[in-house]
């Protein structure tokens, strides 16, 4: 299980290579998120829409290694953004990908982009 | 610059250096810690967790980067092996040596493992550390591969024993413990006590043998069982030695430090050795002739030892060490305080027992009936905190000491009054040595204004956590004496209790979550406030889930309850749980077509595991299509309405319970609350249906139904209480949609009724005023507004499955129509499971 894990390193902006189209602005639900497919890689986006922000990050959670954060209610804690992960209410900054509420490993985050109505994330592979 | 060199970087050598560098005259000082074992200090108290997570992380007391974040050098994986203490230098095993200013011994204990013949078979482990379980459990896994029904046997019933017989159960194998006294906890526990513990365990599975000495081990190489005497064996696979502890003083040896006859390392009341710059602290140090197993005393002992070094001679250890425990396992409730069993001439005791309940209660009070001298609790340890602090503070006894144990009080209520009563230098939080005086006063002088920041400044309840409950009674009261308002504020997003939300989101009519922040809370929201106005909206307007997904608790808004590897649920409704044959057919052909494991619920229904987001609108449209409902499993609604089969076909039946029950479900059904609601309806007071278990439950009997409210199964089963007697089916509703209405307004999130009424001031009398005669005047408003959310009602997954933009919500991702790969199931029993987690 650790290998999956170590598949997702964060991306900073610097050193995004590929803008990875991922999908239409619509299809991420407003103040919340959804699941795209990349490689064989799954991402969590988030759309908040209150302070016009966007962010990506891994879909697995690193409390129990199960693919579900995108299905995590969002929002943030003094002001950071963060997910809470649906299975246990773990939360995780979204700017960071640190874990707010105990001491689980941090999650990858990945730069997002809007262009044209349509979302992009930043890889480097 | 001076030196202080701590051996042992276990619980106590950590307190060492987290008091040491928190005094303010430290800092000319450099601390250099040495600790055997590969990780830095964990919580060895809470060591049985591991079995649950294997989170070794969530046990460590501080990470490696706080000590050298405070300029301590942390040295692990390093055992020391010499002192030379004219040269004051030690030698470690790989073969360096350091010196030091002053020397502070934390060494600890190892397990005791007795000369029997045959300890050393594969298969007998201790239990001490994180490596000692991990042993344990791979052994564990190993055994139950080939051997499902495999035992293991715990030498010794002490708390620890008790504690890994527990364990035991838990890796899935038989426990037996096995204890040479003829009581368990023999020095915690009199006789009784000890019956009544032995058949709560036993009632849990787990085997008790008293007066069992083991002669030797029995197997080749691998153990096989236990030779108590001649014909007398026990077949196990597995055995874990827990007969007590012996100090690990082997480095006082090397520079002849005095020791006891039985070992440990002799120390006076500032914790000096016979050397005068090395000091002893923990497990290690004998005073007062002897060594005390707990980790509260070794707090002590560190703060001592810190105050000595740093020139703070009058801070001594004090001569009596108050050695009350409380157990720690789930589903056992068994203390000791003070003298806990004494002979009749010191104390008169006053002793409760019912072997049914597995309860057992005594306390010693003194001849002259003033002061308690100690006492035992066994099934019920709930007052022991405040028993306790009496003890401690040789509190008077009120007249009728009796009702201490038995309670000539209403159900709920406590013969005590409140922590407020007890003296200022009562010690609240052991652990952390923190008095109530000091929490009073860090609130009464402004240092202080919430929980959060008491445990901050005092640290308070970060110990055991056993005095939590005090701790906060202590904030909440000393507060509202300063006339400050404490609420249960949501979170930071919103300062109101949900009682207030609710009356603000009506009165301003707020209908979106965005609007209510707007309106009057800040910030993007969070886990907590989301779904607590999902549920006040629909309260209010009774909108389904699908109105604002992204609001929901994830089950809420999949309508469905995630499983452990990420798959759904699917729970259809069975109102009353009477369902015919074509309807379990379908059911069947469902669960068949998507692979669902399938099982009986314990509210009569029928529940299918194992289905995949994408497949939820596709299964549950062929559901609706058969004229199934969502059966709201997923929400903080109604779940079902129970019924034994009732008058129809039962012999003893007094009315039709069935046909009740499902009128009741489908009244309440889709009505989200602030926690789940069950209820139960029993054909006569033989009560099969189980409804005094429910948030509310019906009972037919002469002349009418009896109506009960407020219990709940669970973690802490309560009955529910008598509401009204003998009243006719309109009544029943009548009183049913007035105490739901008002439990619905007035509870906090995530409250059930039981927790609710008992916070409920004039608690049930008061419910039967405002129910049946109506003294608040709401009666008819709240009728009116559970008629009008019956009327609202809508099947939310009709609504999905019928709307292709809720449709969508289903997909695993969004920009292809690929499954989730990551889903992983196993075979069992000819259906499936999700892979077991393995972190
Ligand atoms: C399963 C379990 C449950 C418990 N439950 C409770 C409870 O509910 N309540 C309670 O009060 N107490 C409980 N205890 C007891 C409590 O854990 C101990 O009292 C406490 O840990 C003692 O702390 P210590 O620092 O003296 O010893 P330890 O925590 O054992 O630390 C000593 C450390 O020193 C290291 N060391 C030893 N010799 C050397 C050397 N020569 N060089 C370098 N390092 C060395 C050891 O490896 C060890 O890490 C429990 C213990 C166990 C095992
Ligand atoms: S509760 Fe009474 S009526 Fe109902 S099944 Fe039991 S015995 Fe029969
Ligand atoms: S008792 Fe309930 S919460 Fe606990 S494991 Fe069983 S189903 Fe899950
Ligand atoms: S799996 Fe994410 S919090 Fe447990």
């Amino acid at each position: 299980m650790e290998t999956v894990f170590q598949q997702y390193n964060p991306v900073p902006l610097e050193k995004v290579t590929v803008w990875f189209k991922a999908c239409h602005e619509q299809d991420i639900p407003k103040n919340g998120g959804a699941c795209i497919k990349y490689k064989n890689k799954q991402i969590a986006v988030y759309h908040f829409q209150r302070k016009q922000k966007w962010y990506a990050c891994q879909n697995l959670c690193p409390h129990k290694m199960e693919m579900v954060l995108s299905r995590g209610m969002i929002g943030d804690s003094e002001g950071i953004a963060k997910v809470a992960c649906p299975m246990h209410k773990k939360t995780f900054s979204l700017e960071t990908g640190e874990n707010l509420n105990g001491d689980l490993p941090s999650i990858a985050t990945f730069p997002v982009k809007l262009e044209n109505g349509f979302v992009y994330i930043g890889f480097s592979e | 610059m001076k030196t202080v060199i701590v051996v042992g970087n276990g619980m106590v050598g950590y307190k060492f250096c987290e008091k040491f560098i928190a005094a303010p005259s430290s800092n000319d000082y450099k601390l250099v810690v040495f600790g055997e074992e590969p990780r830095p200090a964990y919580d060895r108290v809470h060591l049985s967790e591991y079995f649950e997570n294997q989170d070794a992380k969530a046990l460590e007391l501080a990470p490696a980067s706080w000590y050298s974040e405070n300029g301590i050098e942390l040295i692990t994986g390093q055992r020391v092996t010499d002192i030379k203490n004219e040269a004051k230098e030690i030698h470690t095993a790989t073969g360096n040596s350091y010196t030091y200013d002053y020397l502070v011994l934390a060494t600890g204990s190892v397990p005791f493992v007795p000369p029997i013949s045959g300890v050393e078979k594969e298969g007998v482990f201790v239990y001490r550390t994180i490596e000692d379980l991990e042993e344990m459990m791979a052994y564990a896994s190993q055994i139950k591969a080939i051997k499902p029904n495999g035992k293991a046997a715990i030498l010794g019933g002490g708390l620890l024993g008790l504690e890994a017989g527990k364990a035991v159960l838990d890796m899935g194998l038989e426990p037996h413990v096995v204890e040479f006294a003829p009581k368990l906890m023999p020095r915690q526990l009199d006789t009784r006590s000890s019956n009544v513990l032995r058949l709560k365990l036993e009632s849990m599975g787990i085997q008790v043998h008293l007066s069992k000495a083991t002669n030797q081990i029995l197997g080749d190489k691998v153990i096989e069982g236990m030779e108590f005497g001649e014909d007398d064996c026990l077949d196990v696979d597995m055995l874990i030695i827990s007969a007590g502890i012996r100090p690990r003083d082997e480095l006082g040896k090397t520079c002849g430090l005095e020791m006891g006859t039985r070992g440990g390392i002799v120390v006076d009341n500032r914790m000096q050795t016979s050397a005068k710059d090395i000091f002893a602290i923990g497990e290690v140090a004998l005073y007062n002739q002897m060594i005390y197993g707990l980790v509260a005393p070794g707090y002590e002992m560190a703060d001592v030892a810190v105050n000595q070094i740093l020139g703070n001679q009058e801070v001594l250890m004090p001569d009596d060490i108050d050695m009350s425990t409380k157990l720690k396992l789930m589903g056992v409730d068994v203390a000791s305080f003070g003298t806990p069993y004494m002979p009749a001439d010191k104390g008169l005791s006053i002793i409760f027992e019912n072997k049914t309940k597995f309860l057992y209660k005594r306390i010693n009070v003194s001849h002259d009936g003033k002061t308690l001298l100690g006492g035992i609790l066994v099934g019920d340890a709930a007052d022991y905190n405040i028993l306790h602090q009496m003890y401690l503070n040789g509190m008077a006894l009120p007249d009728n000491a009796e009702e201490l144990i038995v309670g000539a009080r209403g159900e709920g209520g406590s013969a005590f009054g409140s922590a407020m009563d007890l003296p200022d230098s009562a010690q609240i939080c052991s652990c952390e040595s923190v008095s109530k005086g000091s929490i009073c006063s860090s609130l009464l002088n402004g240092e202080s204004d919430s929980l959060k920041d008491i445990i901050s400044c005092t640290k308070a309840t970060t110990g055991c956590g056993g005095c939590k409950p005090m701790v906060v009674e202590l904030v909440n009261e000393t507060l509202k004496s300063m006339g400050k308002e404490v609420k249960d504020v949501i979170c930071e997003h919103f300062e109101y209790t949900r009682q207030e939300l609710y009356g603000i989101v009506k009165v301003k009519g707020i209908t979106s979550y965005d609007e209510a922040l707007d309106k009057c809370g800040h910030g993007d929201g969070c886990e907590v406030c989301k779904p607590a106005l999902a549920s006040i909206f629909a309260t209010i307007y009774n909108d389904t889930a699908n109105k604002e997904d992204v609001i929901q608790d994830s089950n809420d808004r999949f309508l469905a309850n995630i499983q452990r590897n990420g798959s759904y649920s699917v729970v259809p409704r069975i109102p009353g749980g009477e369902i015919t044959p074509d309807k379990l057919i379908v059911l069947g052909d469902v669960a068949k077509e998507y692979g669902l494991y399938t099982k009986i619920t314990g509210g009569q229904r029928i529940d299918l595991f194992g289905a995949q987001l994408n497949d939820l609108p596709a299964i549950w449209k062929k559901l609706i299509a058969a004229g199934f409902e969502s059966g709201h499993a997923y929400g903080k609604a109604l779940r079902t309405v129970k019924s034994c089969v009732g008058s129809t076909w039962c012999r003893y039946g007094m009315d039709e319970s069935v046909s009740f029950a499902i009128e009741l479900e489908e009244r309440y059904k889709g009505i989200r609350s602030p926690h789940k609601l069950k209820g139960g309806v029993s054909g006569c007071i033989r009560e099969c249906a189980e409804a005094r278990g429910k948030d509310f439950g019906v009972i037919a009997v002469e002349g009418g139904w009896n109506l009960y409210v407020c219990g709940n199964g669970g973690a802490t089963p309560k009955h529910a209480q008598l509401l009204a007697e003998q009243i006719d089916n309109e009544t029943v509703i009548k009183y049913l949609d007035r105490f739901l209405m008002y439990y619905i307004r007035t509870a906090a999130p995530l409250m059930r009724t039981a927790a609710w009424l008992e916070k409920l001031e004039g608690g049930m009398e008061q419910l039967k005023k405002i129910v049946v005669e109506d003294s608040l005047n709401i009666a008819e408003e709240l009728e009116t507004d559970m008629q009008s959310l019956v009327d609202k009602y809508e099947c939310e997954w009709k609504q999905a499955v019928e709307n292709e933009e809720i449709g969508k919500r289903f997909k695993h991702f969004v920009n292809t129509d690929d499954r989730d790969d990551n889903l992983v199931f196993v075979p069992m029993r000819e259906q499936k499971m999700p892979e077991p987690w393995t972190n």
